[in-house]
């Protein structure tokens, strides 16, 4: 199974001049945004952010403003050009959105509308209701569904197509915690396998975190931030992303050990603890967020305290970050914190100071790395 | 009361010997109201779909349209018709009046706000994400229509029902239209009207038990596969 584009325009996707307007008001205004073939471009953002219309507007679902959006470096023109691109692609929305007819009929339903031949259009179908665990179900009646079962109807009905981009708007969304924790492991392990070009919607940060090779940040219609995981959680351009991102650590390590509900993690020859059961040797990613970090001066007898990991480091770099200051401390591993700027003249800090950062094993969230 | 005895014995007779007059009018009432549905359905549902699926200038106007046309007087739409096809009317020159067509016209009119009224109502109610869904796998415009209708097909059977049960009870326009002629335009509606003025009550009630038991059928028909595909 491949979804390699051929050689030519350097992008899967690019949408420029871009721009909304809903009763008089912008609602979206993007300059540029470029995806690129078999990457994951997880969109962010808060509420209202436009992160739906933007995602449908690039599906050539709705017609903007103004734009002009490119597939493979073709711009997208006339109605039925529209169509040709159309069926190039997949969405999958928040809601399952099944109609109403058996789970065969709805997962084979885009390959028909093709014009796919029968046989090929059996074999496709057999193979995506098996990924998605849904085979059994095949001759019922998608109304009768539970909702992670209606949902997974809804991937297969989109992965049938082997579309050249798939849209995928807040898909988990309305699901509960372990329907949603089982089916974003198979997803997660069917978008791995098929490296298919993906622009993915999604206020939850640990999806974005999963799953991004790259992550937008949309507020108030405009893109404010574009990057890699590390650089958006990492090092937020500004105030209002570092806020809605929560901005953190984010370290790559592997578990050392484990027991009792404890695990430490070696990152680059250092190691601190964290709450979890992962067996030795998974591959982890650490969010520690900023906040979450203290930092205590190194005396001669520091103070006890229960926070499982205190790591000395020296300070690196202290940028400002609104009314307080990020300070960077090198603990064999680069760690930031946020503190207050009175806080860093009344402790008389400098750059090139040793310091003890504290944080609690259970600050750490971690994500598994298949 | 003998009357009424009178006529329900007079009826079950006519039914179990099977007059053959009694037979043609009531499949010449069937065919006439059945292909006026049929046409109705065919322009209603498209209709329907579109004005729900648009906005356009005048569609509140041609909505309020709609729906007093649901409730039109047949003796109006009647006289609407007879005026055109009138032999020096603006269609005059085709000839249709007083023939079955005329009757099908006739009743095509008087269902059609109703069927479309039924449409729009039920298409108006689909999730509006649904229809992007639908265009997002790869339908055109006419395949989303096709498909919009028949994830609708609950309502829209009602809509068939009110539909044919409108016209298939309907007299003034078939009365006017039509003109009531033997072997050619009677209708079981107008024969009952004829009967019922003639005094002869016993053949008026054999005529509205067979009206009766059509309707039944029919709805029977169609309420049986509405409730099939609702529980599967």
């Amino acid at each position: 199974m491949s979804w390699q584009l051929p050689a030519g325009s350097p992008y899967a996707l690019e949408a420029k001049e871009l721009s909304v307007v809903l009763d008089g008001r912008k609602v979206l205004d993007i300059a540029s945004l470029q995806v690129y073939p078999n990457e994951v471009l997880m969109v962010i953002g808060p509420n209202g952010s436009g992160k739906t219309t933007l995602l449908l507007c690039l599906a050539l679902l709705i017609k903007p403003a103004t734009a002009t959006i490119s597939y493979r470096g073709i711009p997208i023109l006339n109605s039925s050009h529209t169509l040709q691109t159309r069926r190039r692609l997949a969405v999958v929305f928040q809601e399952s959105l099944l109609l109403n007819s058996s789970v065969w009929d709805n997962v084979t339903l885009g390959l028909r509308l093709r014009g796919v031949k029968g046989g090929e259009t059996r074999v496709r179908a057999q193979e995506w209701l098996e990924r998605f665990g849904i085979a059994p179900l095949a001759k019922r009646h998608a109304k009768t569904l539970s909702s992670g079962e209606a949902k997974r109807v809804s991937l297969a009905r989109a992965f049938v197509l082997q579309p050249e981009v798939l849209f995928l708007d807040e898909p988990f969304d309305a699901l509960d915690s372990p329907t949603r924790q089982a089916l974003l492991e198979d997803f997660e392990g069917v978008l791995r396998e098929t490296r298919v070009t993906t622009v993915m919607v999604t206020h939850d940060r640990n999806e974005a975190l999963i799953l991004a090779d790259r992550i937008a940040v949309l507020m108030n219609g405009r893109i404010r931030e574009l990057g890699t995981p590390q650089e958006v959680f990492g090092s937020p351009v500004d105030e209002d992303v570092a806020s809605f991102v929560e901005a953190g650590n984010i370290l790559r390590g592997v578990v050392g050990e484990q027991s009792q509900g404890l695990i430490s993690v070696n990152v680059d020859g250092q190691h601190f603890e964290a709450v979890s059961n992962l067996p030795v040797g998974t591959k982890v990613t650490a969010y520690v967020p900023y906040e979450d970090v203290t930092l205590a001066v190194v005396a001669a007898e520091t103070a006890q305290t229960s926070a499982r990991n205190q790591l000395r480091g020296r300070i690196v770099k202290v940028f400002p970050r609104g009314s307080q200051l990020k300070v960077s401390l090198d603990c064999g591993f680069m760690l930031a914190s946020v503190i207050t700027k009175r806080s860093w003249e009344e402790l008389g800090l400098r750059i090139g100071d040793e310091l003890v950062a504290c944080f609690k094993a259970s600050s750490v969230r971690l994500i598994p790395k298949h | 009361m003998d009357i009424i005895i009178d006529g329900v014995v007079q009826a079950f007779r006519l039914l179990i010997h099977g007059d053959p007059e009694v037979a043609r009018i009531a499949l010449l009432s069937l065919a006439v109201s059945l292909s006026a549905t049929a046409i109705s359905l065919f322009i209603g549902i498209t209709l329907g779909t579109l004005i729900g699926l648009t906005r356009f200038l005048g569609r509140q106007f041609l909505v309020g349209l709609i729906n007093t046309g649901m409730g039109a007087p047949p003796v109006v739409v009647g006289l609407i018709v007879t005026v055109f096809l009138w032999r020096n009317g603006p269609l005059g020159m085709l000839h249709l009046m007083y023939t079955p067509s005329a009757m099908v016209i006739a009743q095509c009119i008087i269902s059609l706000p109703i069927i479309t009224g039924f449409t729009l109502a039920s298409i108006q109610q689909i999730d509006p994400k649904l229809r992007l869904q639908i265009l997002a796998l790869g339908a055109s415009r006419w395949q989303l229509l096709w498909l919009l209708v028949r994830d609708t097909r609950l309502p829209l059977l009602a809509a068939v029902m009110a539909g044919f049960g409108s016209i298939i009870s309907e007299v003034g326009a078939s009365m006017m239209v039509g003109g009531n002629i033997t072997g050619q335009t009677r209708v079981l509606t107008t024969a009952i009207v004829m009967e019922n003025s003639k005094g002869d009550f016993g053949l008026a009630i054999a005529l509205g038990i067979i009206l009766m038991i059509l309707v039944y059928l029919v709805s029977m028909a169609l309420t049986i596969v509405q409730q099939r595909s609702k529980t599967r």
